[in-house]
Order: C-alpha cells, then structure tokens, then sequence
C-alpha cells in the first residue's frame, strides 16, 4: 500500500506515576482504513486514544498524521474527532445544535451549517429527532449523534472509543453493521477501540491487540486468529486448547515432533524454525478438530487419536464435545455440514477417533513469565466453569 | 392497614406553628384598625402611609444598594473559589474549603463583632462600604457551596468533547461550562441576595451613621411603636423574598 504510514506512532509512552498504560508503542495505519486496538481493560487503549487526541502528553515518542507532527499540538488544533464512551452529548443543545456545533466554532455560514447538518442526519437517518434534547433519546440514537457531530468535521482519523459497549446485544449487532456501511460511505480512517474481539474482527481491516500497555501483534483478522504469535493473543482471540510440550524432533523442513506429558505425540507446522529440545506451548483451536466415529483416512500429516466422549452441547449451528484423551479435555467443535438426523449423532460417553491436520495447530515459544500464567488462566470460554479444559489433571 | 394520623397532624401543627404568625401579620397589614387585636375592616393606608416615610425608603434604598452589589461581587468570587476547590485536591484546598465552609455555621454575633473590631483597627469609618464588605464576606460561602454543587456532578468529558470539536477552552467554557452552571450560579446569587437584604445582626454591628438598612430601620420603628405600618413593609418584604426564593429553586431544580 503506498499510504501505509498516514498515521504513526512512534515509541510512544506514557506513565501514570508508576503505571505503564501505554509502553513504546508504534503504529502505522493507512488512509481510509478501518484499524483497531484490541486488548483487555486497562491496557492502555483510551489512553493511546486520548494522546493522540491531544487529551494526555506521551512521555515519550511522536504521533504524525498526515506527515505532520502533531504531538504538542492542543486537542482543537488536530483534525482528529472522538465518539467518547459516554458520548458526551451537550445536554444543553437539540440534536441539530450538537451535531452543528463543530461548524459554529468554525464560525461556518448559516446556509453551509444547516445543509451540512441535514446531510449528516441523513446519514445517521436521525432526521425526525432532530428538534430533540440528548435526555429524551435512547442510546441507540445518541450514538448516532455522537457519530454525526464528530463526522461533519470531516476528521483526518475519526476516534472510537468502545462505542457499542453501552449498548444491548441487538443494537450492537445492528449498530456494528451501521459503523461498517458509515466507514464505507465516508472514506475516512477509522481508529477503533474495544475490548470485544468480535467487535473487532468483524470491522477490521487491522487489528493490534494490546496487553499491559504494550502492542502485542499487528495483523488482519485472519492473520492473529490463524496466525498469533504470542500465547496471549491466542488465548485472547477465539477460543483454544493450550497444551505445553517440547520440540523433540524436526520432521522434514517444516514439521516437528512435540511429545506432551500426559498426550500422544502429535506432529505440528513448524515455520519458526524452533530447535529440537526447546520447549514450546501448542495451540488447537476447537474447530480444527474432526471427530468420527470410524477411524479417518490415514495420512502423514494428520494427527489421529482415540478419545472419550465426556459432554456435548448441541447449539443448532454448531455442536460442543468435550473429549478425554489420556490427561487431558478438549474442547472440540463441529459444524453441521448436512442435516444430521438420518445419522446417529455422536453422544455421551462414546469412544470416537479425533484428528487435525498438522497445518491446523501452532506452536508458540515459552520465553516469559507472563507466558506461563496463561495456561493456567485460559480464556473465559475454554473449558467449563473450573477453565480446566485442556489442561492436566 | 390503616395508616397512622400521626404523621399528618404534627406536620399540619408545624405549618400553623410557622405560618400563622405571618399570616396573622400579613392580614393585620390591610387592618384598618391600629391595633391588631380589633379588626377595623380591610384597608390600603398603612402602604399609603409607607409610601410617604422617607426614611424608610432611604432604608430600602441602601438595602437594594449593598444586597445588588454584595451579591454580584460574591457570585464573581463565590464562583472563581468553587472552581479553585473542584478542580484541585491539594491541602490548600482543605484549608480553602475549611475557610469557606466556616462563616456558613458560625455564630453571626461573633461574625459580626469580629469584623466591627477589624473595621476600627484599621481605621475605616462605618458605613455603606463596610456593609458591603461584611456581606460579601457571608455570601461568598454561599455562592460558593451552591455552585461546588453543580460542579460535583458535571460531567467534564463533555468540555473535552468541545475541545475535541474545535473549541479552545475560553470557548468550550463560554459555549458548555457556563451555559449549563447558570442555573447554579443564578441561584447561588439569589440566595446572596435574600441573605444580605434581611441580613440584621451583622449588618447592625457594622453600620455606620447615615447607613441604616431596611432590616434595622424597622427594628428601631418597632422600638417607637408604629406596628401597623411594619405589617405593611414586612409584607412586601415578604412577596419579594418568596419570589427571590422561588426563583431560585426554580433553577437549582431544573433538569440539567
Ligand atoms: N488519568 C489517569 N491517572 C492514573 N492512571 C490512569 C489514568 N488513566 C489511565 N490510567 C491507568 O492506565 C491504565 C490504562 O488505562 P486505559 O487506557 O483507560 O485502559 P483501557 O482503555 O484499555 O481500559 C490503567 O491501569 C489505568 O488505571
Ligand atoms: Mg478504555
């Protein structure tokens, strides 16, 4: 992309006495994008956001928008717009004088203010509450203002600050799907803040997920899903089985041997090239398994083994098993592929053959300490209520 | 179950406790009799009357003076100390907060009698100034707690959505702090006003020759005896604290 440093961050800090909320962070977005910070709450998202709005003084490090340094510049001076959390409508003014009010500061001809704001409406299809005060609209529709008071500003980037998280289920779902046809429909960068990974991976064009004030990994969608390169950010993307093993040989170029304690051995892509004797953390996600009554094709690259039916969760779309193999429970999914009532579903307590293709699970070096305490803290949806899914017992 | 009555009728005996009194005084007002004990059919002569007591209006007149300016010094400052005790918590503050509180709670006899002593120390001479000075004294405390109200629950991030839609911060507080800390600040300035036009104990220990206010210009008409007329005064003075009064509940009440 020739555009892909219009915004930048570049080694930025920032301290709260002792608190590291944002640690040498650096970025690159490209125009027009739709990019966002994902992470956990307190790691340092709003913060970030808030610097370059102009709202908090990095430590250290420069924010450039446009090939301009904007780091000293007053929040008023930058051409950066931010939808707050708590929307931050002026209570005092209708919907029509909020979403105004950017072009009044300009001191903007009436003419041009009114049809700007007409337009923006439109586009937030607010047009009948227009004469309304913030207090008597849902929160479905302050957003919408809150959206279009940032927008007729024409921002540079414009600032998103876990937007949908007041909101209930549906209006999110709906709201998700209005953000995707506004960013469409106006062109401009998006810089999107969220805790919600689903948020995240269903708007993004790319994502940094973020952990104690730290950019963790910078990619597509596909990529940190199929592709994490750190044990957090697979835990925190989707759900996983973790299990902790050691390299025992390397097969061909790409492939190695793990053996696990209390697993059979399994075969794993290898593209780190990490060396025979190291140890590693291999990571399954629940739907890459297969799980059959009768044994499947062999194949070099498949991993086979025999399993105990322990739960299953029937979902419509999907099917949950938990499945033994010696000391461990994973956490397996199937989808439907065709309509399952002329066979005999898998059930409770039934031996069944599992198997992955080598390809499907990856491995992630075991280096720091923060490292360790994920296995013992998977994410919320592995696992049962104890989270001991995948894990020795 | 039934209720108990109980409730009701204590509350229905404080009313009559508290408002017959200025009920009575105020039905005496239009008593064409001069004593409030007969009643002499209705009249408007005693307000006839006051129209034509010079001094009286020369009272009032210092009154409206000293409570006009006492309470518009007081909301300039009164507003400028509570901003200064919200915004920061340093022990200053503590101590800022302790100094403002005080004069709410404080005995106004003592008020008084310390600022006499301090006027004479350095030597001012008694009159229209030191009243005013003696009540912009009191009415900063209160302007002071009623707009700290306000501010306590304002919700700041809406300034920061000003500045972030291009308002520099004289502007974002001229556009979103001010409009929205007006009913406060009004109110804050109303309750300066009623304070200081009735105020009589520390205004009577600090005025001057020449300087009498409406509140001490009855009191000694009461000690020469003309009743009548002080009903009519009282009354008006009545209707215009009341309005002052409404007004501005009227405002600390309203919907942000
Ligand atoms: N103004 C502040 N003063 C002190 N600590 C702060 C301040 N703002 C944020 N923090 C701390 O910085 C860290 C990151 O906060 P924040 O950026 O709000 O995280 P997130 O938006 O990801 O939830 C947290 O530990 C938070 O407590
Ligand atoms: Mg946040």
């Amino acid at each position: 992309m020739a555009s892909t440093n219009y915004l930048e961050f570049e080694n930025v800090s920032k301290h709260f006495g002792s608190i590291r909320a944002v640690d040498r962070v650096s970025l690159s977005i490209a125009k027009g994008e739709f990019f966002s910070l994902l992470g956990p709450s307190g790691c340092g998202k709003t913060t970030l956001l808030r610097i370059l709005a102009g709202f908090e003084n990095p430590n250290t490090g420069r924010v450039i928008l446009n090939g301009r340094d904007i780091t000293d510049l007053p929040p008023h001076q930058r051409r950066v717009n931010t939808i707050f959390q708590s929307y931050a409508l002026f209570p005092h003014l209708t919907v029509r004088e909020n979403i105004a009010f950017g072009l009044r500061i300009e001191k903007r001809l009436k003419k041009e203010i009114d049809t700007e704001v007409d337009r923006m409406l439109a586009l937030v299809q607010m047009e009948d509450q227009a004469h309304k005060y913030p207090d008597i609209l849902s929160g479905g529709q302050k957003q919408r203002v809150a959206i279009a008071r940032a927008l007729i500003k024409k921002p540079e980037v414009l600032l998103l600050d876990e937007p949908l998280a007041a909101l209930d289920l549906k209006l999110r779902q709906r709201m998700l799907m209005e953000l995707d046809l506004i960013h469409d429909e106006v062109g401009i960068t998006f810089l999107y803040v969220t805790h919600d990974q689903g948020e995240a991976m269903s708007l993004s064009d790319h994502i940094a997920v973020m952990n104690l004030g730290i950019i963790e990994q910078i990619g597509t969608p596909a990529e940190i899903y199929e592709a994490p390169r750190s044990s957090f950010v697979a835990a925190f993307i989707g759900d996983t089985n973790f299990f902790e093993g050691k390299v025992t040989d390397i097969v061909g170029h790409e492939y190695s041997r793990l053996t696990i304690d209390g697993f059979p051995d399994v075969l794993c892509f290898n593209d780190k090239h990490i060396s025979a004797g190291n140890p590693v953390f291999l990571s399954i996600r629940p739907e890459k398994f297969h799980i059959s009554r009768d044994a499947p094709p062999n194949s070099n690259k498949r991993n086979i083994m025999r399993g105990l039916v322990e739960d299953v969760i029937y979902q419509g779309l999907l099917t949950k098993f938990w499945v033994r193999v010696q000391e461990y429970r994973l956490s397996i999914v199937q989808q439907h592929s065709r309509f399952l009532l002329d066979e005999k579903p898998i059930r409770w307590n039934e031996e069944v053959w599992i198997s992955w293709h080598a390809d499907d699970s990856f491995m992630l070096e075991r280096y720091s300490e923060s490292d360790e305490q994920l296995v013992s803290l998977p994410p919320e949806n592995i696992g049962d209520v104890n989270g001991e899914a995948a894990t020795p017992e | 179950m039934k209720r108990s009555r109980a409730p009701l009728v204590v509350t229905i005996a404080v009313l009559i406790f508290f408002y017959l009194p200025i009920l009575i005084l105020v039905i005496n007002s239009f008593n064409a009799s001069r004593f409030s004990s007969t009643w002499g059919g209705w009249t408007l002569a005693w307000y006839a009357r006051l129209w034509h007591e010079g001094e009286i209006w020369h009272a009032m007149q210092n009154s409206l003076i000293i409570a006009v300016s006492a309470s518009a010094v007081s909301v300039v400052i009164g507003t400028l100390a509570a901003f200064a005790l919200h915004r920061f918590d340093t022990r200053l503050q503590k101590t800022q907060y302790l100094l403002i509180y005080t004069p709410l709670v404080i005995p106004e006899l003592l008020m008084g009698l310390s600022l006499l002593l301090f006027f004479v120390a350095i030597g001012m001479n008694l009159g229209l100034l030191t009243i005013f000075f003696a009540h912009v004294t009191f009415c900063i405390s209160y302007v002071a707690m009623v707009v700290l109200g306000r501010l306590q629950d304002f919700d700041f991030s809406i300034i920061e959505a000003a500045q972030d839609l291009g308002a520099n911060w004289w502007t974002a507080a001229v556009r979103v702090l001010l409009p929205l800390l007006a009913p406060g600040i009004i109110a804050g300035g109303l309750l300066a006003f009623t304070l200081s036009i009735d105020d009589f104990v520390i205004t009577f220990f600090v005025a001057g020759p020449g300087s009498t206010t409406l509140p001490i210009r009855i009191y000694s008409m009461i000690k020469f005896g003309a009743p009548p007329l002080i009903n009519a005064l009282s009354t008006i003075l009545l209707v215009v604290t009341f309005l002052a009064v409404w007004i501005s509940q009227h405002l600390t009440e309203e919907k942000r």
